[in-house]
């Protein structure tokens, strides 16, 4: 950030507004003048399309609202009334609910980009934890929303999510009573699911603007890792940064509207097409794609543990797998202090770098894995998928910092560019961190 | 060079231009399914097709009162008197003056004059409350209005005549309100 | 930027080479743990893959098809299976007209009320109505049935979907497969072999279907049989042709949507994808002062 601020009101009602509330001020600083390190690639986009499709499914959410009736007996027909009755409301729905799946998306490849990059390094440890904050967030208003249609997954999942609540020990089945408003999911768990699916989203917005503003304090990191040193390093952020948001958003939404249009069903799954049935669970009963990680995770724990050579269990294999897949996320809140290394860029990383390509085909391996049954040679793989996850973490990440011999660093972020510039693009840094896109 | 320079500059013109009508296009098309979802669901729609009323039972004086597409409207055999004060009535009696027999509807060899109206005052939508008082027909509670037996005004604020549905009489003891042709 | 991708392009396709090599070799060991009496996976044959002539990006429902499949469904299922999220309404979308709708509503009785008596009275169904279905209740159906109850179909073809497995389904993504339901409906109604395997029990009043998706036998006995409806286009009714036309009548009953949906997603796509290069120019125009 420049520390001060560049807009200079020109009209009347400009000046008269600026003295008492300077929201234009605001925005200017935040969206015009706002300095961006001149060499952010592509994958610097996802932040933009995140904020877009949060608003994207607020606004298609709040839409479909208007059709939905949050009653056991009559939701799942009121969606589907949606579907066929109302104008352009098939359309809506699907929206909604790919649009589910390609927040996801988004906000994975946004993840992947900051670990790749080192942004969670100091002086950003707030902001990636508000950002961990946003995914916890996102994961609890797609679950309850999932529900809401009360289709056969929307029970059982509502069913086995809840009772990693009654996993605690003692309290366990009085917290999942209240958590579901009844003695089984019913239509006080619709109700409040609803209820509740209406509200996060504004509170995600809300952390959206505290993460949007500790990045406009620390400034962005890019590809080199070096800190914005001068003003050659920076260029404002429209038109540059907007031009190529909006460049990125729209290619985002060709992907979108490919599956919204042509295969709507593609990423949700047929057995919600059912309607609840309290006496009937689904064969397979898996989560939505995007907590596939998560789910075998929690299926690889399948052992009580113990004190060795006594009987007295210490935690069971229900409140072990709970623990284990919230630690699964709990463990993103401590990156930045167990990452002891200095250099922030994997880019300079050259060990770094090859074991975060191996936790990102650890993390896709991991979601192939939840969406198998627990049986058979699945389980120790799930086993050794999810010792792999936390190895990364706790093991490999604290490790790499003493043990890893970084690249020499450029000494300013111009120095890269002008270095790359100047032998033709052909530079030693490879793959996605190269040239951010083709020169003009 | 300052050729080459103007053109470029027009060339960017252009793109600029373009980019930002596209722009304006996807918000146009992005607000379109947002507002015409707001509209009523092909159900409803289909809902509000024509209703079949049997008006065999409803005798002179007496008024019933129906619904059709959700709204009330109001079936009133008219009594001789109140027919002939109706067509008697000076114009100036009345706000926004119509014609008796143009407001009352009676079926071709049947002994029987009717006044179909809408039941939803015009000034602010309250069911007007049946009165009889010779020409006077129906009083609004809510703000006072006065309408005589055919539903025309004659005190406001209502600004207008209750409206006339679309109706036919299927026979002498069936009445369609909803479509003005027979069979439809 | 084309150079960026490729390199991207390598490093993902090596993930996917990865992880693909580490399923293959689960897949193979999986294979053995069968053998030795594993659970068992249903259904036991993948659906035969029918063309169809709604697939693909410019696919669209055959009216001709849909009108036979009504008749199939009138005449066959609809003894057992509901249809209740269709309205009579919805078969203008078959072609048929106002007046053959209300024709075909008014064959069933629906109950209304109550009148002004107070009392439930039937009446003939219209255009507005929902599909009367056969029974009362579902508690009904189940002890009609001998304790199964045949599902609801207005969704089916979109509720029956097994599971496609790895890689298939990540190539069902650039080859727009998304018939996986009608592909099982047909399937089953064809696939009841004329006896069980040898070995293989059938439970009293289950029949053996290969493609069933949740067992090796199911309530339904084979529905359809040769000439067991007459079509009115003259249309020769084998059983694969009543399969296939009341197949895509519930593929449409499930997605009655899809041309319009189909149709609308082309022009927003290419719409998108002139804008994106409006925006691909005006990006290179607004950079081309800045090394980066």
């Amino acid at each position: 950030m420049s520390g001060h601020s560049t807009y200079n009101p020109t009209t009347g009602f400009g000046k008269f507004m600026d003295s008492r509330l300077p929201i234009a001020r605001l925005i200017h600083d935040s969206f015009v003048s706002f300095p961006v390190p001149r060499n952010l690639n592509n994958f610097y986009t996802f932040g933009g399309i995140l904020m877009v499709m949060l608003v994207s499914q607020i606004v298609t959410g709040i839409v479909i609202a208007m059709h939905f009736t949050p009653e056991s007996t009559m939701a799942f027909d009121s969606v589907h009334l949606l579907r066929r009755d109302v104008s352009y409301g098939n359309t809506l729905q699907s929206w909604h609910a790919v649009g589910a799946s390609m927040f996801f998306v988004a906000v994975y490849i946004h993840i992947f980009r900051g670990l790749y990059y080192g942004s969670y390094k100091a002086p950003r440890e707030v902001l990636w934890i508000l950002g961990v904050v946003i995914y916890l967030l996102m994961m609890a208003t797609a679950f309850m929303g999932y529900v809401l249609p009360w289709g056969q997954m929307s029970y059982w999942g509502a069913q086995v999510i809840t009772n990693f609540f009654s996993a605690i020990p003692l309290v366990g089945d009085t917290v999942r009573e209240y958590l579901l408003g009844g003695y089984a999911v019913g239509n006080a768990t619709l109700n409040r699911f609803f209820s509740l699916h209406y509200l996060l989203p504004f509170m995600i917005a809300g952390i959206v603007i505290l993460h949007v503003w500790t990045l406009h304090v620390t400034g962005q990191t890019n590809p080199t890792g070096v800190e914005v040193k001068s003003k050659q390093d920076v260029i404002p952020f429209t038109p540059y940064a907007t031009v190529k948001d909006a460049f990125a958003m729209v290619v985002f939404m060709i992907v979108m509207c490919y599956f919204v249009f042509f295969m709507p069903d593609y990423l949700g799954h047929a057995d919600n097409y059912i309607m609840a049935n309290p006496l009937k669970t689904p064969a397979h009963i898996v989560p939505e794609w995007y907590f596939l990680p998560f789910y075998a995770v929690l299926r690889a724990v399948d052992f009580n543990i113990g004190i060795p050579f006594t009987e007295i269990v210490l935690i069971d294999s229900k409140l072990g797998g709970v623990l284990a897949m919230f630690g699964a996320i709990a463990v993103l809140f401590f990156v930045p202090w167990l990452d002891t290394s200095d250099v922030r860029s994997a880019n300079y990383r050259p060990m770094y770098k090859i074991f975060f390509w191996l936790f990102v085909a650890n993390a896709v391996f991991l979601g192939y894995l939840g969406s198998r049954p627990a049986e058979g040679i699945w389980i120790p793989l799930m086993k050794a998928s999810t010792f792999a996850y936390f190895f990364h973490f706790l093991v490999i990440m604290p490790l790499l910092g003493w043990f890893e011999k970084p690249l020499p660093r450029p000494a300013s972020i111009t120095d890269a560019v002008l270095a790359k510039a100047g032998n033709g693009g052909s530079s030693h840094i490879e793959g996605a961190t190269a040239e951010p896109q083709s020169k003009g | 060079m300052s050729e080459a320079h103007a053109s470029d500059v027009t060339r960017r013109d252009f793109l600029y231009i373009a980019t930002g009508a596209a722009g304006a296009v996807a918000v146009g098309g992005v607000a379109w399914p947002l507002v015409s979802q707001m509209g009523p669901n092909e159900r409803e729609k289909a809902a509000g097709g024509p209703v079949e009323i049997d008006i065999s039972a409803v005798e002179p004086g007496m008024l019933i009162t129906v619904i059709w597409r959700g709204k009330p409207y109001f079936i009133r055999h008219l009594t001789e008197t109140e027919v002939a004060s109706a067509k008697q009535a000076p114009e100036a009696d009345f706000i926004d003056f119509d014609t008796a027999d143009a407001r009352i509807a009676a079926v071709e060899g049947a002994d029987a004059e009717w006044a179909i109206v809408a039941a939803n005052c015009t000034h602010l939508g309250c069911v007007p409350t049946k009165v009889d008082t010779g020409l006077e027909g129906w009083i609004c509670p809510c703000h006072g209005s006065k309408f005589d037996v055919t539903g025309r005004v004659m005190k406001g604020p209502a600004p207008t005549n209750l409206p006339l549905p679309p109706f036919v009489f299927a026979t002498a003891e069936k009445l369609v309100i909803g479509a003005d042709k027979a069979g439809a | 930027m084309k150079t960026v991708f490729t390199k991207f392009a390598v490093r993902i396709s090596a993930v996917l080479v990865a992880s693909s090599l580490a399923v293959a070799g689960s897949t193979l060991s999986l294979s053995a743990a069968d053998e030795e009496g594993g659970t068992v996976h249903y259904p036991l044959q993948k659906p035969m893959e029918q063309s169809w002539s709604f697939s693909g990006p410019f696919g669209h429902y055959d009216k001709a098809q849909l009108q036979r499949g009504l008749k199939v469904y009138t005449e066959v299922c609809a003894a057992c299976h509901s249809m209740r999220l269709l309205s009579y309404r919805n078969l203008g979308d078959l072609g048929y007209s106002e007046q053959q709708i209300k024709n075909y509503a008014a064959e069933y009785d629906v109950i209304d009320g109550p009148n002004d008596d107070g009392e439930m009275f039937e009446r003939p169904a219209k255009p507005n109505d929902r599909f009367k279905g056969p029974y009362a209740n579902d508690k009904e159906a189940i002890s009609a049935n001998n304790g199964a109850l045949p599902p609801d179909m207005s969704l089916l073809a979109k509720a029956r979907a097994p599971e496609r497995g790895f890689p298939t389904f990540i190539f069902d993504i650039f080859t727009m497969y998304a018939e996986n339901g009608s592909d099982y409906i047909y399937s089953l109604l064809v696939g009841y072999p004329e006896e069980a395997p040898d070995g293989v029990e059938v439970q009293d009043g289950l029949h053996y279907n290969p493609y069933f998706v949740s067992g090796s036998a199911l309530a339904m006995a084979p529905p359809l049989s040769d000439e067991l409806v007459e079509y009115d286009d003259g249309t020769k009714a084998t059983m694969e042709q009543q399969a296939k036309d009341v197949t895509a009548f519930l593929a449409w009953a499930a997605d009655p949507n899809l041309n319009d949906r189909k149709q609308r997603g082309f022009i927003v796509i290419l719409f998108l994808l002139i804008f994106a290069g409006l925006l691909y120019f005006t990006k290179k125009k607004v950079w081309s002062d800045v090394a980066h």
